[in-house]
């Protein structure tokens, strides 16, 4: 095993079905539709998809999204920006629990 | 890059070089089968609408994704005595549509020549133009010409924005292309009842399929309105073609395989149905004739006993000819569909 992420187990993603086909198949169906067009747009949804890759940190999930958000007309100046929007909520959400330090601090100290 | 393949001596300038490593794509069925699966094989072609004439491989530009090749190296350049052969062979049939391609189309001596002939003979031209052409030395009177003849442009520029633009097409050439379009603008091209038609084409800056073609064509005109002034009638999305130097490409950045899986996994059957390989007639820069003007760079003419060259043009024949394929044909049947007109879905 040389590693624990290789590219190419992203288009393997179906085997993951094999011993649980029906849930493979909902699961497949609910994604599915998440991704349709709806109140927004398919590319809006690859950009929020792209935003969260990073957040969550998916290598495999970094790699289709770029591809989608390509195939779906955003630029990279607007891929980069969705980034910064999950690095800004991402840190965002570190720091607020800066607020939660001070309150356990205050409740410690003198 | 400044240079194309053939004056690099490239291995991937020898066709076959190619043609191998197409015939040999891992992992994707070969495209006859696919059409199998479809009943559409043998593909058919349906009639003549469209003689697309490649006047010649000479451009003033040296893209990273040409499937022909082109460069300001190229000298293969059509004859007048070949357009004559063209020019006779379009008399023998009603095909409304005359599409002239290159390389630079414009750079044939004779581009001016063949189109007045055309419109002499009531079809509707199109001018497959790169648009810097028009505002290269030399050229600047290209525009009007077109104009007064109402020639239609159907021009590249496969993106708003200049970093993409450039990195696929070259430096400075979103500039020049932006000049050209405010110059066509000027003169009507693309103007509400003017008459006067401006299309331009939208391809992939890289190993990814085009967006919707409605959805991306909304962008442009919004953007190069708001930034430039710019306004045109149609976006075509075309897809990117896994031959020349866009093969290089894709194999140079190990996407070659991915990129087939891609084309193979999108495969439309709609989009195979209406593939303009059933409407078109591609005629070379030598006479020789072709399905598409891939095949032409594949070098793979029409086959099955048909006429070879214009000179022996047979319209009852070419309308019903058995199309030449191979896996670079996927290109035309992903997602969508890609044809020279965008979107065949």
């Amino acid at each position: 095993m040389p590693g624990y992420y290789d590219q190419k187990d992203l288009a393997r993603f179906s085997e993951i079905g094999k011993d649980a086909p029906e849930l493979w198949e909902k699961f497949s169906q609910y994604y599915g539709a998440v991704f349709e067009e709806g109140a927004l747009s398919e590319r809006e949804k690859a950009l929020i998809a792209l935003a969260v890759a990073h957040a969550v940190q998916c290598p495999y999930c970094i790699d289709a999204y770029t591809q989608t958000s390509l195939e779906k007309g955003s630029n990279i100046e607007q891929m980069t920006e969705a980034v910064h929007v999950a690095t800004a909520i991402k840190g965002g959400a570190a720091l607020v629990h800066g607020l939660q330090m001070r309150n356990r601090a205050e409740q410690l100290s003198m | 890059m400044t240079q194309s393949l053939k004056k690099r001596n490239h291995p991937l300038a020898i066709v076959d070089a190619q043609r191998r490593v197409l015939s040999e794509s891992a992992g994707i069925a070969p495209f006859d089968a696919r059409l199998a699966e479809i009943q559409l094989a043998p593909l058919m072609a349906t009639g003549i609408h469209t003689f697309q004439i490649n006047v010649g491989k000479m451009c003033n530009q040296v893209c990273g994704h040409c499937h022909v090749d082109a460069g300001p190296d190229r000298k293969e350049i059509m004859t007048r005595e070949t357009m004559e052969q063209c020019l006779a062979a379009l008399e023998k049939t009603d095909a409304p549509v005359v599409d002239l391609t290159g390389g630079a189309p414009e750079m044939n001596p004779d581009f001016k020549w063949l189109v007045d002939r055309v419109v002499e003979m009531e079809r509707r031209v199109i001018d497959r133009s790169n648009l810097t052409i028009l505002v290269a030395q030399g050229y600047e009177d290209i525009p009007e010409f077109l104009a007064g003849r109402r020639v239609e442009v159907t021009a590249s520029l496969p993106y708003y924005l200049e970093s993409q633009t450039d990195a696929q097409r070259g430096e400075h050439v979103f500039e020049r292309s932006i000049r050209a379009l405010q110059r066509l603008n000027a003169l009507g091209y693309g103007q509400s009842d003017s008459g006067l038609t401006l299309n331009l084409v939208f391809n992939p800056v890289g190993a990814y399929l085009p967006p919707k073609q409605a959805s991306i064509e909304a962008d442009y005109k919004r953007e190069l309105q708001r930034r430039y002034g710019i306004v045109f009638n149609s976006l075509f999305t075309i897809t990117n073609m896994p031959i020349s130097r866009f093969l290089d490409f894709l194999i140079e950045r190990g996407t070659y395989e991915s990129y087939m899986r891609k084309l193979s996994d999108a495969f439309n059957a709609d989009a195979a149905n209406s593939v303009m390989c059933r409407t078109t007639l591609s005629i070379g820069w030598e006479g020789t004739l072709y399905d598409c003007d891939f095949n032409q760079m594949l070098e793979m003419p029409i086959g099955n006993g048909g006429p070879t060259h214009i000179r022996d043009f047979d319209v009852a024949m070419l309308a019903n000819r058995q199309i030449g394929i191979g896996n670079h044909c996927y290109g035309c049947t992903a997602g969508s569909g890609s044809s020279c007109t965008g979107s065949v879905t």
